[in-house]
């Protein structure tokens, strides 16, 4: 086993690159944070926690990110699919549109938005005949969030989809599976690590997303205030300690997700690879 | 067929509904004011200045992410190693932190309040409030678009290539180069554009690293921003849609690239 | 094999170690020639180590956000001036954002040699970091403020909801539109014009002027993080019947849309007074005190006065805040933040965690 893995030249050399970049530009700096907030005592930082608007805050947080992140999981894919495997006028336009969530600054995206959601504005007349209100509930907030992490579900799946082999539907449709099956047997389970990844960077995007969302929230304490808000709050208040308190938890709870995302990427990968 | 329709049709709703729809708003409040108003603002001084410093950023973010994301990618699915899955999330980590904190992280560390900053102030280095400030903030929130875009490509691909050509004895840039890159190609070309994309675009962190300073540390999202500050909404979304000109070139460059090169293959 | 792993591996973070320090060093010098560009960065550092003798002087100053037009048009009055006075060209380079946000960068090592910010409170935060001496209150006239503005209603054309001061704005159905004074500091002058109404209203009841203004919040559709966010809420996306703002953003919105809207002064307000005040420590080690001094100082002259009145913000010299008599209202009955017992206590009996305003939200 060991023998195998050295067959490969540049181990040591890749890893040193990528260690060194990794301490100086992630490990060192998150680093710092956890040394800022270590300036609180735990009584206090529990104390900061476990104020109701803070813990209010989270809840909001995490359930737009999550009903976000799910919805773009599934449209994302979509998408994907689309852009690979169909051709059609306007194909160009479209999978160029993908990385403009990007390039928009969030605050404009933010404003725009809520522009065309208010109850007076294009999109936000037409449901508020139905008393749906989307800008200033938390309907407003996913909506934004959608806008900010769709790319990254769309571009971790687009490569994956674009280098599957065509060999095995191609043998799956000639022994008569349907198309559904054919996805959910054969496609699903190539592009699965992929949209994994797309979805945990989008979930964890979400959660910290800023810009855009204070426009459209409304931002009203226990309703529609987001965790990132508070901390702004906190630092507008010269409240280091306490800004860095609850960012630290928001930093765990993206950890947590992404180490899962890389569990279950590796142990995919591995699958793949006949488990060596 | 049936299915295809219906994919295309909910594709095209979707993009329309969430994408479309707010860039004819940037747009259509771009313009409120007629083209020469629009002209007026695009070509000041101080927007000008920005575009410079935005394009410097970005220019610098990714060539320090391709280079990381590389040896990352190589690193990580090439080779089974413990604590990978660390690494791995490690990598992601900056996109999710919240990019206002990511700023304040770099103010913590090289501010005024640091123990690093007489340090600093004997090197006459200047980092917050300046240029390099900004490139830092543009690289920690772009850090893993590209080595993102590259692994899954080279996990689906596997090992077994490079295997078979480092037994037949070729080095390891040799292999690279023949065997991994061009599989890698076109996810690195995505990563490069999504990397250029977002670093264009970003504001959070860059805000809280750069002082406003007129003309010297402003990007353009944060002109779009003190534009908006000031109550001049036209003009902020004036400024806006140069971000969105600028990405539709970049897209448009990036559909010619692979056009060419699929063309080839 | 484990050996030339470890050789290997080091080479790696030795390149990566390099590498990063030359991009380093290529942003700092790309860094200067940007700077060096517009031709008076590079001057700077020799500006701060003769003044005297050389022929051109940068100034920073840091405000906040509305007040760029005011040092626009100062700074080329101020350059003048202080051609006349010392025969040396100035440049001022501006920084604007939300005052709160500011105050934390020059604490931070933002190099302003002078800040004009929203609030006293946002200066002392300064203060507090050792940038600014003790007593700058006093240093310059009224306070150290050299305008000042009060907090009005905004409405729409015709005031068709009838509102004439605050307690209209309690009353059922009526949307108010108002930062929150937690992140903006702006809005901390809302919330306390309000009280200051509800206290005289109720003759210092706590009970019942906290009940005021809780009523009041409930009636808060939008609760934006900055100002400019809540003039955008009311005016662009037509969000409530009333937008509590400052005075000169009011008549900034006025001016962009005479036909739509029209200001309602309430009975009773708060003065609210922007602080300025001289860096110390940044205008010591550049050599720029007396440039700085006399810029701040010369926002007291009749000329700069104009122009802040020009801009809506109210002068601190009675004389020449009555040639705007037609467009202030200068009857109305002004508090100021000291019947709050100041900043400090204003600031922790009701915006910090667990104060007032945490209160009237909690179920």
């Amino acid at each position: 086993m060991r023998k195998q893995k050295r067959v490969i030249p540049g181990f040591g050399l890749s890893m040193g690159v990528t260690i060194s970049i990794l301490s100086i530009m992630v490990l060192i700096p998150l680093a710092s944070l956890a040394v800022y907030t270590a300036r609180l005592s735990p009584g206090e930082i529990f104390e900061t926690l476990s104020r109701g608007r803070v813990l209010s805050s989270f809840f909001v947080s995490f359930l737009t990110a999550l009903v976000a992140s799910l919805f773009n999981a599934v449209m994302g894919v979509i998408l994907a699919w689309v852009l690979v495997r169909y051709d059609f006028p306007g194909k160009q336009l479209m999978d160029g549109l993908i990385e403009l969530p990007f390039a928009l600054p969030t605050a404009v995206a933010g404003i725009s938005l809520t522009c065309l959601t208010t109850d007076q504005g294009w999109i936000g007349s037409i449901f508020a005949r139905w008393g749906i209100h989307i800008a200033y509930t938390r309907i407003g907030i996913t909506v934004a969030l959608i806008f900010v992490g769709i790319p990254f579900v769309v571009r971790s799946v687009q490569p994956v989809l674009e280098k599957i082999d065509g060999t095995y539907e191609e043998a799956a449709r000639v022994m008569g599976a349907k198309p559904a099956v054919i996805f959910r047997e054969v496609i699903f389970p190539e592009i699965k690590p992929a949209l994994f990844a797309g979805f945990g960077l989008a979930l964890g995007r979400c959660l910290g997303e800023y810009g855009s969302v204070v426009f459209i929230a409304g931002n009203k304490p226990y309703y529609t205030e987001i965790t990132p808000l508070i901390i702004m709050s906190e630092l507008q208040e010269y409240d280091y300690e306490s800004a860095t308190a609850i960012a630290l938890v928001m930093l765990f709870a993206s950890f947590a997700i992404l180490l899962v995302n890389n569990i279950i990427q590796d142990r995919n990968s591995r699958i793949a690879n006949g488990t060596r | 067929m049936k299915a295809k329709k219906l994919l295309i049709g909910i594709s095209v709703v979707f993009l329309f509904l969430f994408l479309i729809l707010p860039l004819v708003v940037v747009l259509t409040q771009a313009l409120k004011n007629g083209w020469n108003a629009y002209v007026t603002t695009v070509t000041d001084e101080y927007t000008l200045k920005a575009i410079l410093l935005t394009l410097q950023a970005t220019v610098a973010a990714v060539v320090i992410n391709t280079i990381f994301g590389l040896f990352a990618a190589w690193a990580l699915t090439k080779f089974q190693f413990r604590g990978k899955k660390l690494i791995g999330a490690l990598i992601d980590l900056p996109v999710t932190v919240s990019p206002v904190i990511a700023g304040l992280i770099f103010v913590l560390i090289f501010g005024r309040q640091s123990v690093l900053y007489p340090l600093l102030q004997k090197l006459n280095l200047k980092i917050v409030f300046a240029v390099p400030g900004i490139i830092l903030a543009t690289v920690f929130v772009t850090f893993p678009f590209i080595s993102r875009e590259l692994i899954p490509v080279l996990e689906a691909q596997g090992t077994d290539e490079e295997e078979a050509a480092a037994l037949m004895g070729a080095k390891g840039f040799t292999i690279f180069r023949e065997i991994t890159f061009p599989h890698i190609k076109w996810a690195l070309l995505y990563g490069i554009v999504l990397c250029t994309a977002r670093a264009m675009g970003e504001f959070g962190a860059v805000s809280v690293l750069s002082g406003h300073l007129r003309g010297k540390t402003n990007t353009l999202p944060l002109h779009v921003e003190i534009l908006f500050n000031e109550f001049h909404y036209v003009e902020a979304f004036s400024v806006a849609s140069i971000l969105v000109i600028l990405s539709i070139l970049l897209l448009v460059l990036r559909s010619v690239i692979e056009y060419r090169g699929k063309k080839k293959a | 094999m484990k050996k030339r792993f470890v050789k290997r591996f080091v080479t790696g973070s030795l390149i990566t170690v390099l590498g990063v320090s030359a991009m380093g060093c290529g942003s700092s010098n790309s860094n200067e020639a940007a700077q060096a560009n517009p031709g008076e960065e590079a001057q700077t550092t020799e500006a701060a180590q003769d003044t005297d003798t050389a022929e051109k002087i940068t100034l920073t100053n840091v405000s906040y956000d509305p007040t760029r037009e005011l040092y626009e048009e100062y700074n080329k009055q101020f350059a003048e001036h202080w051609k006349e006075l010392s025969g040396q060209d100035v440049e001022i380079t501006q920084s604007h954002g939300g005052s709160g946000k500011q105050a934390l960068e020059v604490a931070n090592g933002l190099e302003a040699d002078v800040v004009t910010l929203a609030l006293e409170y946002d200066v002392k935060a300064v203060q507090d970091a050792g940038l600014i001496e003790e007593g700058w209150v006093d240093e310059f006239p009224s306070d150290s403020s050299p305008y000042t503005s009060t907090i009005v209603f905004l409405v729409r054309k015709g005031n068709p909801k009838d509102i004439q001061d605050w307690d209209d704005l309690v009353r059922d159905g009526v949307g108010v539109i108002t930062p929150n004074p937690k992140t903006s500091g702006g809005a901390r002058w809302n919330y306390l014009a309000a009280w200051a109404y509800a206290d005289d209203l109720y003759k210092g009841d706590e009970a019942q002027i906290k009940d005021f203004i809780k009523k009041l919040y409930e009636n808060v559709l939008v609760l934006d993080s900055g100002a400019r966010g809540a003039t955008t809420s009311f005016v662009e996306n037509k969000q409530g019947d009333v937008l509590i703002a400052w005075e000169n953003e009011a008549y900034l919105s006025i001016q962009d849309y005479p036909d739509e809207y029209e200001i309602v002064t309430p009975s009773i307000s708060i003065l609210a007074q922007p602080s300025v005040a001289i860096v110390d420590e940044v205008v010591d080690a550049r050599g720029t005190r007396e440039a700085a001094t006399e810029y701040l100082n010369y926002l007291y002259s009749d000329e700069a006065q104009r122009i802040a009145g020009d801009n809506y913000y109210r002068p601190s010299n009675d004389e020449i805040l009555q040639e705007y008599a037609d467009v202030f209202d200068l009857t109305i009955n002004l508090v100021t933040v000291n019947e709050f017992g100041g900043w400090d206590a204003a600031q922790s009996t009701h915006f910090a965690d667990g104060g007032v305003f945490d209160e009237i939200y909690e179920e």
